[in-house]
This record gives C-alpha cells, structure tokens and sequence, in this order.
C-alpha cells in the first residue's frame, strides 16, 4: 500500500467525519435533542427546531452530499486518483 | 366527463408510455438486465432512485402520516432523507468501483466466502419480498379506488404491467419507465399542494407556507397557519402538531430508517448503472433533490389539509356552531361513499361534531354543546392526500393526475425490488452457484425467468398477505439496518475484517432483530404467538420492536469485530480489492468486464 493512497483515504475519512457531526448535528441535535435549548427562536408560529425536523435537516442533507462530492473530486484530482 | 372515466384515460396514457419505454429500452445482455449497461446518466439514475424509493406508502400516506401525529412523526421525513447521506459517503461510489452486479456479490468477493454470500441472498430476500408485498397490496387498491375495479383485478392489472416492462427491459427498462413514473407522480403530487397553500397562506411554496401566516379570507388570517392548526387542535382535545414526545425515541427511530435506508439492496443497486464513481456520487445528491421534493411539501400538504378538513367541520371555530349534516361540501359525501370518511349524528342534532372524547379540552366541549361522542367516525389518514383536489377546486383531470400518480409510485418501487430479488436469484444463485458455467444467454434468460416468478410470487403474496403485512416496514427497515449495511461498510471501511467474522456478525444482526420481533409480534408474526405482549413495559430498556434496527446494526459490527479478532487476516489479494475499491481510478476498467 502506497504512501498516497492511505493519506488519500484519511483525507477522504476525515471529510466524512466533519460531513456526519453536521448530519448528526442538524438532524439528532436540532430538531430532536436540542430542540428544547433553540425553543427560544421563533419561525413561522413555531420553533427552530421544529423547522429542522419537517424542514430544515432535509435542505442541510442536500447540501452535505453535494459539498461531499465537490470536495471529493477535488481530493481524487490532488491525490492523482481521478478517473481518466 | 365522468371522473372515473377522466380516471382510466389518464391512467391509460401514463401506461402507454410506460410500455413505450419498454419496447424501447429492451435489454440484450446481462449487464444491461442487471445495471442497464453501465451508461445512466447521473441525474437520471437520481430521478429513477427518487421513483424506486418513494412507494404507495410515501405518496398516499406519508402527509397523513405526519398530519395526524404531528411534529413526532418528522422521524419519517428526516430518516428517510438523511439515510442518503450515509448511502453517498459510506457505499455508493465505492460499491460502483467494485463494478458488479447484486449487493451479496459485493459481499461474496470482499469476503472470499459463498456462505457469506449466501446469508447476504437469504437477508435479500427477506427484506426485499417483505416490501414487495406492501407494495403490491397498495397498487391493488390504488387501482381499485380510482377505476373503481376489484382489489384482485387491479392487482393483476398491476403486476401485468411490470411484468412487461421488467421482464423485458431489466433494469434498463426498469431504469427509463422510472423517470417517466417520478415525472407522474412528482407533478400530481405537487399540483394540488401549491393549490392548498395559496388559498390558506397566499404562497405558492407549500414548505415556505407550512410556516407562514393564513391569507385574507380564512379563519385565522394574519395569525401563522402553525399557530391556527394547535390552537383549533387544542379546542378539540386532539394533540397539537408541534408538540412532541419522547426524544430519545425519537432519535433512535430516526436512526433505524437513516441505516435501514441506506442497506436497502434495491436502493443500492441503481448505483451500478452510473458510468463513474464520481457519478455514483453526484447521483445520490441528485436523488435526494428529487426525494426532496416530495417530502419537503409532504408536512405542508399534510397540516393543510387537516386544517381544511377541521375548518369544514367547524366553519366557525371549536366555540361556534358545527357543520350541519345538508352543509357538508360535495367532496365529503364523494369520498363517503368509498368509505375513507364516514359520519353519524349521535345527538341527532342535525350537525356533525368531530373532537376527542376522553381528553379534558375534549369533554369540557362536548358539555357545553352537549355532545354524545366523536361524529366524524371514519377519518382515514390517505384522505389528506387523495382529497386535496378536490377540497382545492380543482379540475377532474387532476384528481385524475394522483390516481395516475399513486400507482406510478406503486410500480416503481415494486419494480426496483423485484429486479433486487431475480437479480439475486439468477447471478447470486443460478450462476455463482448452482451451474457457474451457464452462459451469458443462458444467464439473461434464467434472469428473466426469476423475474417472471419474482412477479408471481409478489402476486400471490399480495393476493393472500401473511399476518405481518402490516409489519413490513418494521421489518424491512429494521433487517437492512442490522444485516446489509454494517457488513458492507465494514468491507469497505476495514481492512482486517475477514469472512469469519463478517458471516457471524450479520446471523447476529440478522437473528436478533428476528428474534427482538418476533418476541413482541409473534413467531413469523403469526398472531398469538408472541412471547410478552407488546406494550412499553415489556420492552428491554424501552425500546419498542419497530426501533430495534440500530441495535441490531451494533451488535452487527461487535461480533464481527470481536470473531474477526479471534481469526487470521484477509488474505493478501483480498486486502489488494479493498485498496482497489477506496480510489476511483479504474472504475472505467469495471465497466469492460
């Protein structure tokens, strides 16, 4: 196994870990955990954390999986283990 | 024109073109039956994906669902969006360098084991028929409420249908008749809920308008539509929509769907119709946009429309007077007669009260207009969904658009699993094992022949569901969670996991989530079986049978890892393929095989 491959791998391991603690974050903390600790921001005739649970954690998903893939394929290219 | 009428041409041009596609995309070779040639486009594969995920289940019952739960209920929403993110960073792109066919292929090769391989097919299949089933009983009635033919007509009709285009096309066919499905079912969705919200809130975005305040004209106006609903909801007795319970529940739910999402086979299996791994990437982002759209207007649709409903049954709020009986609007008594609403004036007083006895707001309610119980006996939870042109005023022809919408929704997902298990059959079975020289013609056939008795099957299951029906979602969700995924993540994200381990970890998964269920719903789910009923109290350290997923899903990875300690390393060629696997360079090279 070469040198570059496993820092290409930790690299790519590394962007997963901050992408899933924003996932877990938005999702398990916000809309449902944390909810009573954001109850004091109002939106739309209710609660921050009620928008992230019927909205806003599917918007947040979106956006992690295209910055995931736009950062990945900037790390394959760095890495020289882009496809041809 | 007839609605019914208006019903079966629409219907009948959304099939046409379905079998257009098939003789179209006909499939000449076995990764063309399996992966439809490695050549879908990106976007395309994230349409199709959106059709295959998205079932009967997602379009006519997920608003209800939600609308008459509330904010608890947002663990559907978010568990079947947020699995998509474990699919794009932990399976997808490194499943697709792998470059095979079925999922117990993947886990066949990684592990240099046809046992492993074996319980990923007996794993399959449970998980894939268990849905099947649901869907097919859903087509069935679909049909039968919309063209008004019976239950067991509608679903020959329906697995007619596939059987032509799967049986033809593969996962090519299966592949291009699922754009044409989502492009059906998104626009038949989407319509009435822009409708709904421009009346109620005057915006056309149904999830912008969930949180904004009621227009001019309305009961309400000024106030937040959120803020509306509770409040009418509280008069009632009923559960407000914002307010939750417990938390911890909550999340570890959400987490069973997010998991089970992502180690469903007939999900990951249009990864591999993609050209790149980079592909395979965008792919699942583009997926999620299309999911997205459906279920961000979900919960708007349906609060809606339970508000509409509420607001035709208290035209002047919980304080005035109730609806009376000859003023009940033309679409009420319409969908009285299929029996998905129902009502009777127990205190003969000539108007129809809908509230909660047995609650305090509820009781202090029926004192004060001397109420004798609940007037609106029959509310099923589907009728948020199938109603709302009509509460809308909208033309026939788009009520005509959901009967079209709710089936393509049925089919797509029916088809997407059936592909899954002949897959499985045919290359997992036939050609890995039982006759490893067939040829590739041989093989094409021999997967059309699964698929062929996959359909049967699926039909004779709709037609006689066993008892636990009911219970598939669980099941399914649940299965996947505990068995597929930590044996693929495992294979991808370890390089020391070895076959010993891999095979003892998923029986681990596998049985104790069976046997978690089967506790609490019956041997085989067969009534009456159960060992402890199946209320809280029983339950081990209060986790309910339906949420056992995760659990499941640990016990998965601790064996495996504590087996895979205790035994020899990979051997040094299998270490190669997971290297191989991690980096996309030479998926190219996959495709020629």
């Amino acid at each position: 196994m070469s040198e570059k491959t496993n820092e290409y791998w930790a690299a790519n391991k590394r962007l997963i870990a901050v992408c899933l603690v924003i996932w877990a974050l938005c999702s398990y903390g916000f809309a449902i955990l944390l909810r009573p600790m954001l109850s004091g921001i109002a939106v739309g005739g209710t609660d921050l954390g009620f928008w992230f649970a019927q909205q806003g954690s599917i918007l947040v998903f979106l956006v992690l999986i295209f910055f995931y893939a736009i950062r990945m394929n900037a790390i394959d290219k760095k890495f020289g283990v882009d496809e041809e | 024109m007839e609605q019914t009428t208006l019903n079966i041409i629409v219907v009948g041009l959304s099939f046409a073109l379905y079998f257009g596609i098939a003789i179209w995309a006909r499939a000449g070779s076995t990764a063309e039956f399996y992966a439809a040639g490695r050549g879908v486009n990106p976007v395309i594969n994230g349409m199709a994906t959106a059709a295959d995920w998205m079932s009967a289940a997602s379009f006519i019952s997920m608003a209800g669902l939600i609308a008459f739960v509330g904010y608890s209920n947002s663990t559907f929403l978010m568990g079947w969006t947020g699995g998509y993110v474990l699919m794009a960073m932990l399976l997808a792109p490194y499943l697709r360098k792998f470059g095979k066919f079925t999922v117990p292929e993947f886990i066949g090769d990684r592990y240099y084991s046809t046992t492993a391989r074996l319980v990923a097919v007996v794993a399959l299949i449970i998980i894939s028929v268990t849905y099947v089933i649901g869907q097919m009983t859903g087509a069935g009635v679909a049909f039968s409420r919309f063209l008004e033919v019976d239950v067991t007509t509608g679903l020959y009709i329906a697995s007619g249908t596939v059987f032509v285009y799967a049986v033809l096309g593969g996962m090519k066919g299966i592949t291009y008749t699922q754009v044409a499905q989502y492009c059906v079912l998104i626009v038949a969705y989407t319509i009435p809920a822009v409708f709904i919200s421009l009346q109620l809130t005057g915006n056309p975005i149904p999830g912008l308008g969930l949180f904004s305040n009621m227009s001019e004209g309305t009961a309400g106006a000024g106030t937040p539509l959120l803020v509306t609903l509770d409040g009418l909801l509280a008069d009632l007795g009923f559960n407000q929509y914002t307010t939750g319970s417990n938390p911890w529940l909550m999340a570890l739910f959400t987490l069973s769907l997010m998991i089970g999402t992502a180690g469903l086979p007939h999900v990951i299996i249009r990864f591999f119709t993609v050209p790149k791994v980079s592909d395979a990437r965008w792919s699942a982002g583009w997926a999620l946009v299309f999911i997205a759209l459906l279920y961000l207007t979900a919960p708007a649709v349906g609060a809606m429309a339970r508000l509409n409903i509420m607001t035709t049954m208290w035209p002047n709020g919980a304080e005035g007077e109730a609806v009376a009986v000859e003023d009940l609007p033309d679409w009420f008594n319409t969908w009285q007669v299929t029996g998905l609403l129902g009502v009777e004036d127990l205190n003969g007083d000539g108007r129809i009260q809908y509230y909660r006895p047995g609650t305090e707001a509820g009781d202090a309610l029926a004192a004060a207009q001397n109420l004798q119980g609940n007037e609106l006996t029959t509310f099923n939870q589907d009728i948020l969904v199938l109603a709302n042109p009509e509460i809308a005023n909208l033309p026939g022809w788009v009520i005509a658009l959901i009967a079209a919408g709710g089936l393509a929704a049925a089919l797509s997902t029916a088809a997407g699993l059936l592909l899954a298990i002949s897959s499985a059959i045919s290359h997992d079975l036939i050609k890995s094992v039982l006759n490893p020289n067939i040829s590739e013609k041989g093989e094409l056939l021999a997967a059309r022949i699964s698929m062929g008795g996959a359909i049967v099957l699926a039909t004779y299951l709709g037609l006689n569901p066993p008892g636990f029906a009911a219970q598939t979602v669980a099941l399914a969700f649940g299965l996947a969670a505990a068995s597929l995924f930590p044996t693929l993540m495992m294979g991808i994200f370890s390089k020391r996991m070895n076959a010993a381990g891999a095979t003892a970890g998923m029986l681990a998964g596998l049985l104790s989530t069976c046997l978690y269920l089967f506790t609490y719903l019956g041997w085989f789910f067969i009534p009456g079986t159960n060992m402890l009923e199946n209320i809280p109290a029983n339950y081990i350290f209060g986790i309910p049978p339906t949420h056992f997923g995760p659990i499941g899903a640990v016990l998965n990875f601790g064996v495996a890892y504590a087996v895979s300690s205790m035994t020899a390393a990979p051997p040094k060629h299998i270490q190669d393929l997971v290297e191989s696997v991690r980096i996309p360079r030479g998926a190219g090279a996959a495709l020629a095989k």
